[in-house]
């Protein structure tokens, strides 16, 4: 059993404990030796923070190497939102997956980053991507379209990799 | 020197030395966020201009663009007196601290301080009690119970601690023998500095500075969780500028007459052993006498963002059974000093 250090009572202290001198020096010289350490801080925008894999930014939809989006245009993602931020439209097309997104449209000012619209996508086109820098100057300009959504599949490895090994 | 020649020589350094305070404050003020981030493992204001040094013009340039509120109970002339009394005791008092020796520059000889008043050190804390009117004054015109509470406790603390250093002050003037800042300088020749002399008076005289100038660990009378800004609560704008500019500059006098009454002023041990020529002499004389505020300065700073703040009973009791005991015991013991060694 180790031996817990014992508290000592005020009348155990000696004359300069009491009059908190020795406290008094310990926290400036604390304070002084914390000037000259390194400093923490990111000096954001030069700087920029690189979240990991597991970080949930902006959703993307996964554009292969063919140039050709991943969706297949279920709905799942756009009924299971919480924020009803998606909105798809689905039409045919001659490749092998029949189905492809006519309208795919995130309003990024309703959507709360939760990630169930990954989580509940069959084809895992959908994903979050590592962007958070997000700045609008109006309302019609934050609700995204295929255009800002797609995001070569080369750039999501992190994030899909992540995926395969957690979830 | 006739008379014109004297009202120039003290117009100038007048406006030197207001406008070099005025600058300095802006300045502490972008000090004390600075080392308080360097304290805090992180870097201060770095955006405006060279490593922040513009920080100070952008935060006045803000505070006039506000607007200005003053509550509906408010009794409005006071209100507007009050900073202007702060800021006027604060400026006021740098009129009798000796920044350095003698000047010589041809045929004149330019003391370097704008009024030699051989009661200096009295009028120093004679405005200093009259900065306690100010406070008061705002936080009894402010209407609000916050600030009536901050004031009045804001006041009987300072009050206490003018005790304190009076006594401590009392123990200075018995080796120096002169109310004259300028005496009080030149009887700490060589190194017989009145820190060293008296160490006890110093520390007291230097917790009754923290003690009046509101800054922590006694700054429960402005503390934020405690009083929501205390005196200074509903006040905006330049009214508030004033305050927080007054707060600076009484930190900047305190360590100026700290400077002079137990540091040695701006004497530099053993200079004329140099053998330099006198301006230069006096030059160097007035760096050391601004290095020694610097030093203090940052003690004010670094003191704030170590220790913790004091609770107002914590307070009173150290201004009146620890801090005014041990100013008398200083008295006694440099009255000792006199008696046996003829100093």
């Amino acid at each position: 059993m180790e031996t817990k250090t014992k508290r000592r009572r005020i009348k155990d202290l000696n004359f300069w404990e009491k009059i908190y001198v020795p406290e008094i020096i310990k926290g400036l010289s604390l304070t002084l030796r914390t000037m000259f350490k390194p400093k923490f801080t990111m000096e954001y925008p030069e700087v920029k923070f690189e979240p990991t894999g597991s970080y949930r930014g902006r959703p993307v939809l996964v554009q292969e190497e063919n140039g050709v989006e991943r969706c297949v245009a279920c709905g799942l993602c756009s009924r299971v939102c919480p924020a009803l931020a998606i909105e798809v439209q689905a039409a045919e097309t001659e490749l092998e997956k029949e189905r492809y997104p006519e309208k795919f449209e995130i309003n990024m000012l309703r959507c709360i980053f939760c990630g169930f619209c990954e989580e509940v996508c069959p084809e895992e086109a959908i994903v979050m991507s590592k962007d958070y820098e997000l700045a609008f100057t109006n309302r019609e300009e934050a609700i995204y379209g295929k255009d800002k959504l797609l995001i070569p599949v080369s750039k999501l490895q992190d994030r899909i990799d992540f995926l395969r090994q957690y979830k | 020197m006739s008379i014109l020649e004297i009202v120039i020589v003290t117009l100038i350094k007048v406006v030197v030395i207001v406008g070099t305070m005025l600058v300095t404050v802006a300045y502490l003020v972008y000090f004390e966020r600075k080392v308080s981030a360097w304290a805090q493992n992180r870097i201060g204001p770095n955006r405006v201009g060279w490593h922040g040094a513009l920080q100070p013009f952008a935060d006045l340039f803000k505070l006039v663009l506000k607007e200005d509120i003053v509550p509906d109970n408010a009794d409005r002339k006071i209100h507007a007196l009050a900073p202007v009394i702060a800021l006027l005791v604060a400026l006021s008092t740098y009129a009798v601290i000796p920044f350095g020796p003698d000047l010589q520059i041809g045929d004149y000889n330019i003391p370097l301080l704008v009024a030699d008043v051989n009661i200096g050190v009295l009028f120093i804390l004679a405005l200093t009690s009259l900065g306690v009117y100010a406070i008061t004054l705002a936080g009894w015109s402010s209407g609000s119970k916050y600030s009536l509470l901050g004031g009045i406790r804001s006041s009987a603390q300072m009050i206490s601690y003018e005790v304190s250093m009076g006594f401590s002050v009392a123990g200075v003037l018995l080796l120096s023998e002169s109310l004259r800042p300028v005496a009080i300088v030149e009887s700490q020749s060589g190194w017989m500095w009145n820190a060293i002399v008296q160490p006890i008076g110093f520390i007291t005289f230097l917790v009754s500075a923290f003690a009046e100038t509101n800054r922590l660990p006694f700054d429960l009378p402005e503390a934020e969780p405690e009083l929501v800004g205390g005196f200074h609560t509903e006040y905006s704008s330049m009214k508030f500028a004033g305050f927080f500019l007054a707060e600076y500059a009484n930190m900047i006098m305190a360590s100026a007459f700290i400077a002079t009454l137990y540091l040695g002023g701006w004497q530099i041990p053993y200079i004329e052993k140099l053998g330099l020529s006198p301006i230069l002499e006096t030059l160097l004389c007035f760096g050391g006498f601004l290095f020694k505020m610097a030093l203090l300065l940052f003690f004010f700073l670094w003191v704030r963002w170590s220790l913790p703040r004091f609770r107002y009973d914590q307070l009173m009791n150290l201004g009146w059974k620890v801090m005014f005991p041990l100013s008398l015991i200083n008295l006694i013991w440099v009255a000792l000093l006199i008696m046996l060694f003829g100093l």
